[in-house]
């Protein structure tokens, strides 16, 4: 018999083990359902799944009698335009300060002390200077994500430029560089993959700002929508709502991850470092 | 008239001192190869010809005028490793050098000009063997291979100096021979003028036309690093029999050193 660290599930019994911990789960749940529902048929904690069923039905493909939209929908381009927004400006800004403050030590030595003091700050302390600042409305949502995951993306970046071999950016001289051609010839095209790694890593954390500024002051989005039914202890609606920011972290996360592999193929290897 | 001038240089941080009074005229068209135990400053010595480090003390004359303080296209390099940039492909490392000199803003080149810059890198390709994988990223080719692009990638830029750090260290026996060859040849056709650090003593009486030896001549058993290396041996080779060979091989390894010291 092997070393238990030396078992390996073959690929078959790898995923069944992958999908185990789920069904568990769903089985638990529905158990316990049922046995509150039992108990009390109009308790709302642990809905059953017809009214899971009615909810979705009811939030995703039925236009509200209120205001005409489809909730659902509504909710998750708001919130996705949000995130998108907050994302990218970071994006832009980690890009910029990274590659500034990595290979610059003129421009660093009085930006990168600023850029650690500020990421030590809880975003979510100065939220309420942000809509003091920006109203409620759509900027200071937009505002605290880039406060909450700019600065993790400057640092991020700043210490992958600090890690591209001294010898490159040498070589890169010695074929005639100039400051600015290190930068967009050598350490901006083997920066961008590193921050899309960045991005993938902050995102967990931009929706996380993005719901708790939705929760706080907003008319629409997908956070606003899972503290307002709390009200009304509507499980049915908040369950599903959860699953769906979860299916939609997973979907960018993925997507992310596949499109660094298809556009840069150079940073995922393949595998053959050869020797000799 | 020398080339390269490198008058009484000396490279100290705060209480070390790397090197030491180091004197020395190269003509153009000679292969200087350095040895010396690890530690010697001959790495220091390669840097400070690159401009990567500054002379503490002295200066370097290149063709009569003070050595440039920072990396240049007049002096090409070859490190044992990460010389080539991963992000391009054989072709696209190759031409780098030619986009980055005629075009200050983009770094590329479009149209004619850039189909002149991929048929010059083709023919420097060709010159190493390398013009069966002009498609291929650095991470697809092996240690030789990688070694041929840098070395391709550097020469393209005719610089008046090339400058080796132990380019052939990580290659195994065989592909070094080959590459033993290719330098020669290389050397020969472009009249370069070459330093090239080694660890390997026979590579170095093989290819070189002058070898230098860097080692301690002074020792302070209390402090190890107060005295920094000279240039102990300045060989033209070429003449030199077997005896000196050994000579200079116990003298540089780093065992007798210690022994020395005790």
């Amino acid at each position: 018999m092997k070393r238990l660290m030396n078992l390996r599930p073959t690929k078959p019994f790898r995923i069944g083990l992958g999908i185990l911990p789920f069904i568990i789960i769903l089985v638990i749940y529905l158990a316990a359902s049922n046995v509150r529902l039992a108990e009390n048929s109009r308790d709302k904690l642990l809905p059953s799944f017809d009214s899971f069923v009615s909810a979705i039905q009811r939030m995703a493909f039925e236009p509200s009698k209120r205001t005409g939209e489809i909730l659902l929908w509504a909710d998750t381009f708001a919130s996705l335009e949000r995130l998108a927004l907050g994302v990218g400006i970071s994006a832009l800004i980690g890009l910029t300060l990274g590659i500034i403050n990595g290979l610059i030590p003129l421009a660093s030595a009085p930006l990168s002390p600023l850029v650690r003091t500020l990421s030590l700050i809880p975003p979510m302390a100065i939220l309420p200077i942000l809509f003091i600042m920006f109203g409620l409305g759509e900027a200071s949502k937009v505002a605290l994500i880039v406060i909450g995951i700019a600065p993790f993306i400057v640092r991020d970046l700043q210490q992958r430029v600090a890690e591209i071999p001294s010898e490159l950016l040498i070589k890169a001289q010695t074929l005639g560089a100039s400051t600015w051609l290190v930068i967009v010839r050598v350490v901006l095209p083997q920066l961008i993959p590193r921050l899309i790694d960045a991005v993938r890593l902050s995102l967990g954390a931009a929706w996380l700002f993005l719901i708790a500024a939705e929760a706080i002051a907003a008319t629409e989005g997908l956070g606003y929508r899972i503290f307002l039914v709390r009200r009304y202890l509507a499980m049915d609606v908040i369950l599903p709502y959860v699953a769906w920011v979860t299916f939609l972290a997973y979907v960018m996360d993925a997507s992310l991850r596949r499109l660094s592999k298809k556009i840069f193929p150079w940073y995922h290897g393949n595998g053959v470092q050869a020797e000799g | 008239m020398s080339f390269i001038h490198v008058d009484n240089v000396w490279k100290e941080y705060t209480e070390n001192v790397v090197l030491e009074h180091l004197t020395l005229r190269v003509k153009k068209g000679e292969f200087v190869t350095i040895v010396g135990a690890s530690g010697c400053g001959k790495t220091t010595f390669l840097k400070m010809l690159l401009g990567e480090v500054s002379p503490s003390r002295g200066k370097i004359l290149l063709d009569g005028k003070p050595l440039a303080v920072e990396p240049g296209p007049d002096r090409g390099i070859v490190f044992q490793r990460y010389s080539v940039f991963p992000h391009l492909k054989v072709l696209g490392n190759v031409m780098l050098g030619l986009e980055l000199q005629q075009s200050r803003v983009l770094g590329r080149l479009f149209g004619d000009k850039r189909r002149l810059a991929q048929q010059l890198a083709c023919e420097m390709l060709e010159a190493v063997g390398l013009s069966h994988v002009l498609d291929k990223y650095p991470s697809e080719l092996s240690g030789g291979m990688q070694q041929r692009l840098a070395l391709a990638q550097s020469l393209i830029k005719q610089p008046l100096i090339l400058l080796l750090d132990e380019p052939f260290g990580a290659l195994d026996p065989g592909m070094r021979a080959d590459m033993h060859q290719l330098i020669l040849t290389l050397w020969r056709n472009m009249g370069l003028t070459v330093f090239m650090v080694s660890h390997d003593l026979k590579e170095s009486f093989y290819l070189g036309t002058r070898l230098l030896v860097f080692d301690k001549v002074r020792h302070d058993p209390q402090n190890m690093n107060a005295f920094g290396a000279r240039v102990t041996y300045d060989i033209p080779l070429g003449s030199v029999d077997n005896s000196l060979c050994q000579e200079i091989e116990k003298y540089s390894s780093p065992k007798q050193i210690v022994a020395n010291l005790e």
